[in-house]
């Protein structure tokens, strides 16, 4: 099966500093495929230069069987990958209904003639758009809380909000980064059963960064370890837990949380 | 209906609101600072006014060009500058309002400081009012679609925004252009209300006090800014003693809303009557409740 995504020996320099060394990966479709390592190993970087808030400074990102290396952030949400952030970022002083109103800019095919004589498909865009946004709020729990401000949700429907803003976009491919972060054992229980069921019913692929190993050995497919950049091993959750070289990562790391 | 005086100052009201909700789509709702708009109004009424009374075009399609001049001035400055991170983008407006101030200074056509006079008296109350009336309707429209929307976006978090699929750069660049066609539009209203020009009257404070407009009302609210504009244009009016500590009053209103309300008077809500009604049936409970002695201040003291 051709990959959704492959990236084929990204480098990305910060300065003297090398965030990630040569780094390469292929992601099929359907699964949900796992990065984990020990902090500032380099995965939240990896997003970044996959998203495009980031542009590798070797090496080429191919989504979809297009190359997107270098694209802009919103070019490649609107070929679809959808991501969620390390530290929440969603549109904090409006409704939760709205967070996900606002994400379905891309269904709204009308032009500012139609917006201003309210055309019928301006209407008909704008209804859908509404409609659209409930029924993913219902998919992921959240549509008894529509009117509340989504700063004010309790952490654990935050992170549930941000995943479903970036549902909205029909992405191929969502980026998770650390969801069950600040999750006690019951939560991250939870959350694994919540991504396989939306998962199941939006029909996307997942790569996630998790330091959860519950949470990780529950969900993923497949695991890539990074180290300083670079993969250290990779393999079914299983195999890479036995690997010495991980061990050694998370030993070494002083505390691998 | 009214006097000449009271006919003055609602004209002036509504030009002022013009200019201001330009401001408040760009700064309220897409939290983009500009302090160069008084150069945009400085260029619709310089272009209205010169093509009325120098070349004897009718006022409408003088006001058109006047906006369109302003929106190209925007277009160019935008397609420069909005790439730069919100501060540097402010000093660049900053820069190019004075620019173009020292420019209408030096160039022969507009009279230089001396002025422009010969402007004929063509805004009057019914035309001012009409003007507000559409501008009020183009403006709510526009951010109730799905263009408003996607500026709320960035002004709510820049980078979620991008990873929503929000081509940031074309919004902002459509939230600058358009606050700076409405400040041309205010500009050839005022221009043939005054009927005279000089390039003094658009400096950096004037700029400012539009900024300073919508702060006060409330960043994010369309009724916010329009009230604001009321309380900024009459104010000084009603108390005329008062006026020459105009701008030291709205520094120091801007400096107490910023410190106590930091969302404006009205705050990220718009007016609506229904709920005014709600509220007012309501204060009588609140009232007793607050004598009860649940004030917030217990609340607070509680947190602590
Ligand atoms: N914008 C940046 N500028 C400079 N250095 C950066 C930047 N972003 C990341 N780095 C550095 O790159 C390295 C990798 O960071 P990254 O955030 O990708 O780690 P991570 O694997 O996501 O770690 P964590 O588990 O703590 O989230 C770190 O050394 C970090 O300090
Ligand atoms: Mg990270």
């Amino acid at each position: 099966m051709t990959p959704v995504l492959e990236i084929k020996n990204v480098t990305k320099n910060f300065g003297g500093v090398r965030a990630i060394d040569d780094f390469s990966v292929k992601i099929e479709p359907g699964k949900i495929h796992g990065l984990i390592g020990p902090n500032g190993a380099g995965k939240t970087t990896i997003f970044n230069n996959i998203t495009g808030i980031l542009t590798p400074c070797n090496g080429t990102i191919i989504f979809d069987e297009k190359e997107i290396t270098g694209k802009k952030p919103h070019e490649i949400a609107q070929y679809g990958i959808g991501r969620t952030f390390q530290n929440i970022r969603l549109f904090s002083n409006l409704s939760v209904l709205q967070n996900v109103i606002l994400a379905c800019s891309m269904d709204a095919q009308y032009n500012l003639i139609d917006a201003f004589i309210r055309s019928p498909r301006y209407r008909r865009m704008e209804k859908q758009i509404s409609e659209k946004a409930m029924s993913l709020l219902e998919s992921v729990g959240l549509d008894g809380n529509c009117d509340e401000i989504a700063s004010k949700l309790p952490y654990g429907h935050q992170r549930k909000l941000e995943i479903a803003r970036a549902i909205a976009l029909n992405p191929k491919l969502i980026l998770l980064d650390e969801p069950a972060a600040g999750m006690n054992a019951d939560e991250s229980a939870e959350l694994v059963g919540f991504i396989l069921e939306i998962k199941e019913r939006h029909e996307f692929t997942v790569l996630m960064i998790e330091h959860h190993m519950d949470v990780v050995t529950n969900l993923c497919d497949y695991v890539t370890v990074l180290n300083f950049g670079k993969t250290i091993a990779s393999g079914t959750p299983a195999e890479v837990k036995k690997n010495e070289h991980v061990i050694e990562a998370y030993l070494g790391g002083a505390e691998g949380c | 209906m009214f006097s000449d005086y009271t006919q003055g100052i609602m004209i002036i009201a509504c030009i002022n609101m013009i200019a201001v909700l330009g401001i408040s789509v760009l700064t309220g709702f897409t939290r983009l600072f500009s302090f160069g708009n008084a150069g945009f109004m400085s260029i619709g009424a310089y272009t209205s006014a010169l093509l009325t009374a120098k070349m004897g075009m009718p006022f409408i399609p003088a006001i058109l060009v006047g906006i369109l001049f302003a929106g190209i001035a925007a277009y160019l400055l935008g397609s420069l500058t909005l790439k730069l991170k919100g501060d540097y983008f402010l000093i660049t407006t900053l820069g190019f309002g004075e620019m173009v101030r020292v420019l209408f200074n030096y160039i022969p056509i507009t009279g230089g400081a001396r002025g422009l006079s010969g402007i004929p008296k063509y805004t009057t109350l019914p035309i001012a009012v009409i003007c507000l009336v559409l501008a009020v309707i183009i403006a709510w429209t526009l951010i109730h679609s799905k263009y408003g929307r996607n500026f709320t976006a960035i002004r709510e978090q820049e980078i979620a925004a991008e990873s929503v699929g929000i081509d940031i750069t074309r919004s902002k660049k459509m939230a600058f252009v358009f606050s700076a066609m409405f400040a041309g539009w205010a500009g050839a209203l005022y221009a043939h209300n005054l009927m005279f020009l000089s390039p003094m009257m658009f400096n950096l404070a004037k700029s400012a006090e539009l900024t300073i407009t919508v702060v006060i009302g409330g960043l994010g609210s369309l009724t916010g800014s329009i009230f604001g504009s009321l309380v900024v244009t009459l104010l000084p009016e009603i108390f005329r003693s008062l006026a020459n500590y105009r701008m030291f009053l709205y520094g120091l209103a801007v400096v107490l809303i910023i410190i106590l309300r930091p969302a404006g008077l009205f705050g990220y809500r718009e007016f609506s009557i229904r709920k005014s009604i709600a509220f007012v049936k309501a204060a009588p409970g609140t009232i007793t409740a607050l004598l009860k002695g649940k004030s917030s201040k217990d609340k607070m003291e509680a947190r602590k």
